[in-house]
Parts: C-alpha cells; sequence; structure tokens
C-alpha cells in the first residue's frame, strides 16, 4: 500500500517533468535536453529561500515563499533559455538544436556550481510524517505530492482543451503553418510552452526536495532522463501520454526497489521497458501517427 | 487603387528560381484566378504573400502598404485569410475548435458566436457536425471546413489554393457555387486552380502562370476562349 502511495507520487514528479519535455516537443519540435536542469534551478531556489528563512515556525510560508521563487525563477530561466538558445536557431538541423540543448544542460550546471559551490546543500524543509491510510503507514508528502500533482495535470488539461491558448497550442502542434494562417504568433505560444513546461518543473523541483532533500548541480539530470523516458514511453507530444508514461514509471522503480532482488538493477528495468515499448510500439504507447486524408 | 497589388514578386528554393518576377492585382470585390499547371508556382505565390515564405525580391501591397516582411498572424488581423493547398485543417480538433480558431485574432466571444453561426448557414453540414473530429469528415467536408475556417476571420482578401482538388467532381460544382455565392456578397477572392475550365468561369480577371512567370493575362471570358489557354487547360 504505501509503495504503491510512494510509486504514485514518484509518477506525479516524472510526469510533471515529462509533460515539460513533451509539450516543448509537440508544439517546438525540438528535445530540450536541458529541461531537467530546470528541475535544479528550482531546487537551489527553494534552499536559498529555505536557509535565509530565520523562524522556523513558519515553516510552511517558507515553503510557500520557496515555491513562489522557485515558480518564478524556472520559468524566467526557461522563456530566456528558449530566446536566447532555441529561438535563432528555428528550422536549421534538429542535431544542431539538439546539440545545443546539451550545451545549454551544461550551462547551467556549471552556473550551479559558480554559484553555490559542487557540493550539495542540505535543505532544511519541514517534516511531514505520516498517516495511515487503509491500515497502512503512508508518508504525508507522498499524499501532499500526489494530489498537488493531480490537481495540477487537471488544470493542465483543462487549459489545453478549453482556452484560446490552449488551443492555439494544439493547432500549432499539428500544423505549424496553418496556425499561422489563423493569426496565431508562433513564437508567442513557443515562449508559453516554455513557461509552463518550467513552472511545472519548478513544483517538480520543490517535490523531489520532499523526497530528496540536497541541492546539487547534477540534480536534474537523473530525474530529467527518467522523465524523457516516460514522455517516450507514453508517446511524445502526448500529453496524457507523458501523465501515463511517468506514473507508470514511478510505480515499477518503487516496486522494483521494494524487492530486494531486483532494487539493484531498477533503473536497468526501467530502460528495458522503454526499449520493450518502442520495439511493440515505436510511438509510445498514446502517441499518434499522421494522418493525411485526400 | 488594387487591394492587393503584387509587383515583379521573386521567390527562391535554395537555387531553384520559383517565381521569376511576376505581377498582377486583385481589386476589391473581384475574383481573380491564378491558373496553371502543377509545379507552375501557384502555391509558391499564396505562401509568399501570406509571409509563410521569404520573398527574394519585389513588392507586396495590401491595402497600400508593403507587406513583404510582415508575418502571416498580423496579416491575417490585417483581413488576409487563406484556405491553403491539401486543406489542413486541424485534424484532432472538433469542428467547432476549427472554426473558432479561425476567428482567433477576434476576442469578443458573442462576435465569434455570430460568425459561426453564419458559417453553419452557409455551410449547413458543417451546422450538423460540430462536435465531430476533423479528421474524420469526408474530402468535401473538410474543403468546407477550410473555408468556413477561413470566413470566420471575415476576412477583406479570401486567398484560396486549389479548393477543388482531389474531389468528385459533384463536390467540385458545390465548392465553385460557394465561390460565386461569396462573389455575390462581394467578398474579395484570389483563386489559384488547375481546374482552369471551373476557375476562368467565376472570375472577373485570370492570370496564367508557366514555371513562375505569368504568360497570359485576360477577363475569364478571354482566357476561357483563347487558343492557347484551350490547348494548354481545357483539353484541346
Ligand atoms: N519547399 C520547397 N523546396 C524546394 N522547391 C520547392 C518547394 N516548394 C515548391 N518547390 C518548387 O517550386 C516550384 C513551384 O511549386 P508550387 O508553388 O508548389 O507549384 P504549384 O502550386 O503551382 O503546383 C516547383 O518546381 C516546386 O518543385
Ligand atoms: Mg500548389
Amino acid at each position: 500500500m504505501s509503495i504503491l502511495f510512494d510509486g504514485l507520487s514518484l509518477g506525479a514528479i516524472y510526469a510533471l517533468i515529462a509533460l515539460g519535455y513533451t509539450m516543448v516537443y509537440g508544439i517546438a519540435k525540438m528535445l530540450n535536453f536541458a529541461h531537467g536542469d530546470i528541475i535544479m534551478v528550482g531546487a537551489y531556489s527553494v534552499f536559498v529561500v529555505m536557509q535565509r528563512a530565520k523562524s522556523p515556525t513558519d515553516a510552511f510560508l517558507n515553503v510557500a515563499c520557496g515555491l513562489l521563487l522557485s515558480l518564478f525563477i524556472c520559468t524566467l530561466f526557461g522563456v530566456v533559455m528558449e530566446k536566447l538558445a532555441y529561438k535563432p536557431l528555428r528550422g536549421v538541423t534538429p542535431i544542431a538544436v539538439l546539440i545545443t540543448a546539451i550545451g545549454v544542460s551544461y550551462l547551467l550546471q556549471s552556473l550551479a556550481q559558480i554559484f553555490f559551490g559542487a557540493k550539495p546543500h542540505s535543505v532544511s524543509l519541514p517534516t511531514l510524517g505520516t498517516v495511515t491510510v487503509a491500515g497502512a503507514k503512508v508518508s504525508l508528502s507522498s499524499i501532499v505530492t500526489l494530489v498537488v500533482g493531480a490537481v495540477i495535470m487537471a488544470l493542465l488539461t483543462w487549459f489545453v482543451s478549453k482556452t484560446t491558448t490552449g488551443r492555439a497550442m494544439q493547432a500549432v502542434s499539428e500544423d505549424r503553418g496553418a496556425a499561422q494562417m489563423m493569426g496565431i504568433n508562433v513564437n508567442k505560444i513557443i515562449s508559453v510552452t516554455f513557461a509552463i513546461g518550467s513552472a511545472l518543473a519548478a513544483f517538480a523541483g520543490l517535490f523531489y526536495l520532499l523526497q530528496i532533500p540536497t541541492a546539487e548541480p547534477t540534480l536534474g539530470s537523473m530525474p530529467g532522463i527518467k522523465a524523457f523516458t516516460a514522455a517516450v514511453i507514453g508517446g511524445i507530444g502526448s500529453i496524457p501520454g507523458a501523465m501515463i508514461g511517468g506514473v507508470l514509471l514511478g510505480v515499477i522503480e518503487k516496486i522494483c526497489l521494494s524487492i530486494p532482488v531486483i532494487a539493484p538493477y531498477t533503473t536497468a528495468v526501467e530502460f528495458s521497458l522503454l526499449i520493450i515499448i518502442l520495439l511493440v510500439r515505436p510511438i509510445g504507447i498514446l502517441g499518434k501517427k499522421r494522418r493525411e486524408k485526400v | 487603387m488594387a487591394l492587393l497589388t503584387v509587383e515583379n514578386l521573386q521567390v527562391n528554393y535554395g537555387v531553384i528560381r520559383a517565381l521569376k518576377g511576376i505581377s498582377f492585382e486583385v481589386n476589391e470585390g473581384e475574383i481573380v484566378s491564378l491558373i496553371g499547371a502543377n509545379g507552375a508556382g501557384k502555391t509558391t505565390t499564396m505562401q509568399s504573400i501570406m509571409g509563410l515564405i521569404p520573398i527574394a525580391g519585389g513588392t507586396v501591397t495590401y491595402e497600400g502598404n508593403v507587406i513583404n516582411k510582415v508575418p502571416a498572424h498580423k496579416l491575417v488581423a490585417m483581413g488576409i485569410s487563406q484556405v491553403p493547398e491539401g486543406r489542413r485543417i486541424f485534424q484532432e480538433l472538433t469542428v467547432y475548435e476549427n472554426l473558432v480558431l479561425g476567428a482567433y485574432t477576434e476576442k469578443d466571444k458573442k462576435e465569434i458566436k455570430n460568425r459561426i453561426d453564419d458559417v453553419c448557414t452557409r455551410f449547413p453540414r458543417l451546422g450538423e457536425r460540430l462536435k465531430q473530429v476533423g479528421g474524420t469528415l469526408s474530402g468535401g467536408e473538410q474543403q468546407m471546413l477550410a473555408m468556413g475556417r477561413a470566413l470566420m476571420n471575415r476576412p477583406k482578401l479570401l486567398m484560396m489554393d486549389e479548393p477543388s482538388m482531389g474531389l468528385a467532381p459533384i463536390l467540385v460544382e458545390q465548392i465553385f457555387d460557394i465561390i460565386k455565392e461569396l462573389h455575390k456578397g462581394g467578398a474579395t477572392i484570389l483563386l489559384v486552380e488547375q481546374n482552369a475550365q471551373m476557375a476562368l468561369s467565376c472570375s472577373d480577371r485570370a492570370y496564367v502562370l508557366e514555371t513562375g512567370e505569368i504568360s497570359l493575362t485576360g477577363t475569364g471570358a478571354e482566357l476561357a476562349a483563347s487558343p492557347e489557354v484551350k490547348k494548354a487547360y481545357l483539353g484541346g
């Protein structure tokens, strides 16, 4: 029972990150390999606030401030990164964009090292303890992650399917040229996409710290790669796909970790799942092939 | 003054010179067609006017302003709409959502609703299928959706790229009937077609485009009667 909750909440973290990969892929048609590092930027933002915070009595207020700063900084980084590094490359070969994204990733990690040093910093978040659900002890942080993650994803789904900007995002994702013919400013929509993806990463960063309360420059790499895997498993470009892929991967990871014989091979199991899915269904669980109709 | 004036328009794809300096104009209330074989440069003309392909030379003037470098989304706000070649409706969105996107630059919800009602009156088949996903429409319905979507912008200039392509003859007739109706209602239309007969029959004026150059021009009736056009496009 508690494994299930932990798995679901880890899955919610992966899903939040995977959404950033998948939305940017769907709309800007690029893999933003620096996306994982936005989580790290978020984690350091929370760290800075928690370190400055004087009175531990207002722990939750401090966390809220940390989250706000993190949302602001992550969104700013995401949008500026797109404008400076990716926008000038629009229309060039995808491999150049990919290499640039890897460069941006290293740039962010190096910046973190310059400002905070290479040493990990522990982040003193309030401990939430456990509650009993259906006779099993479940950590409260898992439940918070799960609930908040689910609410965010529901909001995002509503936003994309029901608002004008959300529909414009779908239109750009399906046919950029046709979207322009509707009067949609594609550059603006791409900026919005980076902003949303980065804000989701800020939440993921905080939730990640609730699990492992340490900020370090390479913190974003592993969850980034896992979430990217989740996005591909779910079908890159698909929003519900990223959610399903993320949750699936989180649950599998926690189950594997709970079985002593398999635990050391958890990451191998996860990437094997990716390979199997890609062999059986190369477009991922909910991925779509473009249909042509005469 | 013409609504749209194209002077010496040149477009290149790398070393390929797709348009070698073409000139034409569209006056308010006119249907003007560009006819030409596959690969003549018709789509290139439409896309470059729309700001979707860079212009290498010449000028495009709309309502007295040079629009060579104006991006597509601004041109839409200025009243130019395009029904693109191959329809390019949003297959994963519903008919309703496609239509709403057609009025993207209009913020007034009531006005958008009025426009949807108008489009549904003109295309009852779309009205019956508002909740249907675009990709599941038949070819003819998709063409109607592409036209309805463009009309949602209440364009001052409507550009249509081969609206009859790939449609059964009876549907082609229907599409041209709608074009004629729009014309009666005062619309200004730039029509691109391979179906020269149909296009010339409803056009005020027309231009023949051949490998990136305009070879002939005249009224629709003049061109339909011209021996060159008869030989090349109307089967003798
Ligand atoms: N994206 C492109 N890259 C290179 N050449 C192109 C491209 N699009 C069109 N062309 C070439 O430009 C010429 C005109 O094409 P197009 O405007 O599509 O003609 P039409 O619409 O009249 O059939 C053709 O020779 C075509 O091969
Ligand atoms: Mg064409």
